[in-house]
């Protein structure tokens, strides 16, 4: 290596062939998933230990159209890839058009969550009730006690955390797209939707995590 | 030229490009440089420390003096005292409060933010040859956020209800609902307070760590690093993976305190013991994240002032890791006595003994620093020492406590206190002493007075162990810890002569810290200058000059030797700063090609 390249910049240091930014997403990251393996830890600690407060799948919540949301926020995942692929190639279009693609699929599962919570606090299914009697869908008003005051706080506590960082990753999207159309990336600037990606990638398998364990066990 | 090394190079120039004088605002209140940033913390956690000191002074009014009308309690509300015609007594409801802000506030707004915010903002970037930290703004938000906590916690002492009171671990379902401490919004802005805390910490987390791995200088390979500067990236790691959890507990009782969820009430078929599970899942590695800065702090002093290399590098380096792996799969042994199966605790007590290895080795390696060193005996070195003999102290009855039979008959007494107070005292602040001591010359550009410094550190070590070496007699004949008013129990009133004694030596104690302070900041303008290396040092921060300038190192430094080459027996001096290129180098290695692994580094 020359004298040059040393002063030319950061490349020829120790450290690893990672943009800060990049690896601070990472970092970030993982302090994420922690933060979620409390919530869940803690969900599956208190079912374990009280079963009689949670019901089986679908007696409560409204599987199918939790389905649906969870199939559209992987096709957010899909769009975001081909916002990065398209910049990559230096399609400035592309990556406005994806980028726009993803923010409104994102907006979508943000407005099928708050119709779904909107449907299920009309059921009777509350953060703080007593009990529920079961309601709606599949049974009669005044049906069967199912469930304790457990189930919705854990319900509404890990699904509204989720839904609060699409909904912020939804504004860091808005926030990308602003940038693009006043064209700041390119093929060899692109770390801004690189990391965009990481998070909103890291969202949605955060999702099919809670679906499994909250919707489908 | 590549995405990443153009992304470098931006961000290589984005350090440097404001190196004309900065506004008033830009330089001293909203600063994104890491060093002004490190003495913003510094000062505001020096305040918390003097409050929190003056709140365990309180406490110990009442213990020494249980019921009896405390000097200027009249100054206070009637919500904390009592007023009767000799003057205020204090109220147990105050008291409770007392506990638990004293905890609080010293251990996450005073040591944490000194160990972390201070050393950790100020070192990392000069150690390891950087002109600031990866996100300077970051940097910025992190200081800016614990503000705002620091002001929810000390407003929560304003509000109905006074202060939280339910112990600095908020156990529930005490803490879970107001109907037991009459706290009801206190200890929801403690909640709130420490949870923006815990965001400020992550955020410098995510800094640290990413400064270090990504921008060494030329040359600093992993076991070129000062062990100051390792000992704070674990620190770096335990903050970024405990503290989300610790965030997932508070909001979940916040929400059983505001919403009435119920998580952690066992009334509605909640779970007491899942938020001891998850504090302590947080609680312990935080134990580790306020002493292993520590220990890299002292481990710079004492090689430096007793001008040997450090004992073991390599073994000090992985007995920090190895600390902060042994951190996780610990906290169990806080809990023996909250009910657990005997086989689970047996595992979790020999887990714990196992971290009596890697701490043996970093006192053993200390020992072996100093020994038949050239010994300078000035106030760092001091303070240093102090830190390792009362870690050792605090260390061993640790060991008391992990042994589950011995823990049965301990636990939750006075002989707890004493153990975290010879650890986060005797440990801990020690070695901030030393710390601030030592690096107030890079930071102020003039040396602390030495003889008020000596006079600090003799009142200070002998007041400190009266006050704490006495409550493990307390502990064990059995008066326990968070009692207002021990005297109501017969077989614990003959403590009362003790209990004074003890709370005449707080107060002393309490008063021999103003030497300090006086110190610290007379020094600032009336300090004898400092050259830019006063200790003869050998890393990075003391090539530059004191203050060093914005943007740090004039010239990318390159790095050819480890940190603690000092009287090598190739050498004019003493000391080889890290700098220094090999002597007599054979002609190729005049070209600088320092990112070749070494077969030191890796």
């Amino acid at each position: 290596m020359t004298t040059q390249a040393m002063t030319a910049g950061r490349a020829p240091m120790p450290g690893m062939k990672v943009y800060n930014l990049k690896l601070g997403m990472w970092i970030f990251l993982l302090s994420e998933v922690m933060f979620f393996t409390g919530l869940i830890g803690s969900y599956v600690i208190l079912r374990f230990a009280h079963p009689g407060q949670f019901t089986e799948p679908g007696v409560v919540l409204n599987v199918p159209l939790t389905a649906f949301n969870t199939f559209l926020l992987i096709c957010s995942s899909v769009t975001m890839v081909k916002a990065y692929a398209a910049i990559q190639q230096g399609d400035q279009q592309g990556l406005k058009n994806w980028l726009l693609a993803t923010i409104l699929i994102g907006a979508s599962f943000v407005g099928v969550q708050v119709y779904e919570y909107i449907a299920l606090v009309g059921e009777g299914f509350v953060p703080v009730a007593e009990a529920y009697h079961a309601v709606g869908r599949h049974m009669p008003h005044d049906g069967p006690v199912v469930g304790g005051q457990l189930y919705g706080s854990t319900f509404y506590t890990m699904t509204g955390f989720h839904g609060a960082h699409v909904s912020i990753g939804v504004l860091c999207l808005c926030f990308t797209y602003w940038r693009a159309a006043k064209g700041e990336y390119s093929a060899d600037n692109l770390g801004g939707v690189e990391i965009m990606g990481l998070y909103w990638h890291f969202v949605d398998l955060v999702w099919i995590i809670l679906f499994t364990i909250v919707y489908l066990i | 030229m590549s995405t990443i090394e153009q992304e470098m190079v931006h961000a290589a120039e984005g350090g440097h490009h404001d190196h004309h004088e900065l506004p008033f605002i830009r330089k001293y209140i909203f600063s994104t440089d890491h060093k002004m940033i490190a003495k913003q913390f510094m000062f505001v956690s020096l305040f918390f420390l003097v409050i929190g000191g003056l709140l365990a002074a309180m406490m110990r009014w009442q213990l020494g003096y249980p019921s009896q009308p405390m000097p200027g309690g009249m100054l206070l509300p009637d919500a904390m005292m009592a007023p009767t015609p000799n003057g205020a007594i204090m109220l147990p409801e105050f008291y409770n409060s007392l506990v638990t802000m004293h905890g609080t506030i010293m251990i996450f707004f005073a040591i944490m933010p000194l160990l972390v915010g201070l050393f950790g903002n100020l070192l990392i970037p000069l150690q390891i040859g950087a002109e600031d930290m990866a996100f300077p703004r970051l940097n910025m938000i992190s200081f800016w956020l614990a503000i705002p906590a620091g002001i929810l916690m000390l407003a929560s002492f304003a509000v109905e209800g006074g202060a939280a009171g339910a112990g600095w671990t908020s156990y529930a379902p005490l803490s879970a609902s107001g109907e037991w401490t009459g706290v009801y919004l206190g200890q929801q802005l403690w909640l709130a307070s420490l949870t923006i805390l815990g965001f400020s910490s992550l955020v410098g987390a995510v800094n640290y760590i990413t400064t270090v791995i990504n921008m060494r200088a030329p040359g600093m390979t992993w076991f070129r690093m000062p062990l100051a500067t390792w000992a704070l990236f674990i620190t770096a790691i335990l903050i970024l993976l405990a503290i989300p959890v610790l965030a997932g507990a508070l909001i979940m009782l916040l929400f059983d305190q505001t919403l009435g969820t119920g998580f952690f009430r066992p009334e509605v078929g909640g779970e007491p013991l899942l938020w001891q599970h998850l504090f302590w899942f947080f609680g312990h590695p935080e134990v580790y994240i306020l002493i292993l800065p520590a220990m890299g702090i002292a481990s710079e002093v004492l090689s430096n002032r007793a001008r040997k290399p450090i004992f073991g590098y390599h073994s000090m380096v992985l007995a920090i890791i190895g600390i902060g792996f042994l951190g996780w799969i610990v906290w169990g042994h806080h809990m023996f006595m909250s009910g657990m199966n005997p086989l689970l605790g047996t595992s979790f007590m020999i887990s714990t003994m196992a971290i009596a290895v890697p701490s043996a080795i970093k006192t053993f390696n200390w020992m072996a620093t100093v020994w038949k060193g050239d010994i300078h005996l000035d106030s760092p070195m001091l303070y240093a020492l102090a830190f390792v003999s009362m870690f050792i102290i605090g260390g061993l009855s640790g060991i008391f406590m992990a042994s589950t039979p011995v823990d049965i008959y301990i636990h939750d007494t006075y002989f707890i206190v004493a153990h975290i107070h010879y650890v986060l005292f005797g440990g801990s602040l020690f070695a901030i002493f030393a710390g601030i001591t030592f690096w107030y010359p890079k930071m102020f550009g003039r040396m602390m007075n030495e003889s008020l410094n000596k006079l600090h550190f003799g009142l200070t070590i002998v007041l400190y162990n009266l006050v704490f070496w006495p409550m493990h007699n307390l502990g064990l004949q059995g008066m326990m810890r968070r009692i207002y008013d021990f005297t109501q129990y017969e077989y614990l009133a003959p403590l009362q002569p003790m209990n004074e004694f003890i709370s005449i030596s707080v107060f002393l104690l309490v008063a021999t810290q103003s030497i300090y302070a006086f110190n610290f900041f007379w020094s600032l303008f009336k300090g004898e200058k400092a050259s830019d290396n006063p200790w003869d040092s050998n890393t990075l921060e003391w090539t530059v000059p004191s203050p060093p300038p914005h943007g740090n190192f004039p010239e990318m430094p390159v790095v050819y030797r480890g940190p603690y080459e000092y009287s090598s027996p190739e050498s004019e001096t003493d000391f080889y700063p890290q700098t220094t290129p090999p002597s007599n180098p054979p002609v190729q290695d005049l070209i600088p090609e320092p990112v070749t692994p070494t077969p030191e580094g890796f």
